[in-house]
């Protein structure tokens, strides 16, 4: 194993942003961050609708105000074929909704409030990952 | 006053995965290699947002109400099912396979990015067929 392009400032400071948003959420309006909750429930749950979707619309926003601010252009690569982004994207969608949480859910606020549940999905979603990651490579 | 919290709040996540570059999939899968070139820098988003959230959740949880809404609303289901485990297997599959996971794969949706779209669509409907099935 080689260490590669490892940015831990940014990472970390990226981090206490989020971890900033939780706790907000938290505090003011009750509930705890999952983002495949909140998106998937605009789409199926009347309940907090508005709310969910300003969520969305605030984190569709959040590039652009960075942008705005820092004058710094983002780039992002996905180098994959059409198939396999659909095949890819309902794995996340319908994982994610199966066990009740993502990254944000389970790996964020559900560590936080030390959920066993919330660890061992974080656990295995992460395994799983890097053993797709490793198979990836070599086929 | 909760709709502009939520919008508030979901700007800065967002930023959040803009500086911490979890927004770039690539980012994600250099942490995912662990057996080849790794890239630890996910690990450090993740202490950097636990390090904020846990004191605050565990400050909090016990007060009366939250500031702008009527009860805390903290997930009761404690139960290790099968469920859990399947949906987290079909998760880390995804992941794994392009490095999107549901918050980095909507806020990208603010670079028209061809392929998160796509991606983002299927996601969608990935959540929409759980809700049928569940």
């Amino acid at each position: 194993m080689n260490i590669i392009n490892f940015t831990p400032v940014t990472a970390l400071s990226g981090g206490l942003l989020i971890g900033l948003s939780v706790a907000l959420f938290f505090i003011l309006n009750g509930r705890m961050i999952g983002i495949s909750g909140i998106a998937s429930n605009f789409i199926v749950s009347k309940d907090n609708r508005i709310e969910n979707f300003l969520f969305l619309i605030g984190l569709i926003l959040g590039p652009l105000i960075y942008n705005l601010i820092t004058n710094k252009e983002i780039n992002i690569s996905i180098s994959s074929s059409l198939i396999l982004l659909i095949i890819a994207g309902i794995l996340v969608g319908f994982g994610t909704r199966l066990s009740n949480g993502c990254t944000s859910g389970h790996g964020i606020s559900g560590i936080s409030r030390f959920s066993i549940r919330s660890i061992i999905a974080t656990m295995t979603f992460m395994l799983v990952g890097i053993l797709t990651v490793f198979i990836k490579g070599i086929v | 006053m909760n709709k502009i919290v939520s919008l508030i709040c979901g700007i800065i996540f967002g930023i959040g995965l803009v500086i911490s570059q979890m927004i770039n999939p690539e980012k994600v899968l250099g942490f995912l290699n662990i057996f080849r070139d790794w890239d630890p820098s996910l690990a450090f988003v993740m202490i950097g947002a636990l390090v904020i959230s846990t004191p605050i959740f565990h400050l909090f949880k016990n007060k009366n109400k939250p500031m702008f809404s009527s009860s805390f609303s903290i997930p009761v289901n404690k139960e290790i099912d099968k469920k859990l485990i399947i949906g987290s297997i079909f998760f880390g599959a995804g992941w794994g396979l392009i490095g999107l996971c549901p918050g980095p794969a909507i806020t990208s949706l603010a670079l028209f990015n061809v392929s998160s779209a796509i991606f983002v669509v299927a996601m969608f409907a990935g959540f929409y067929i759980a809700s049928k099935v569940k």
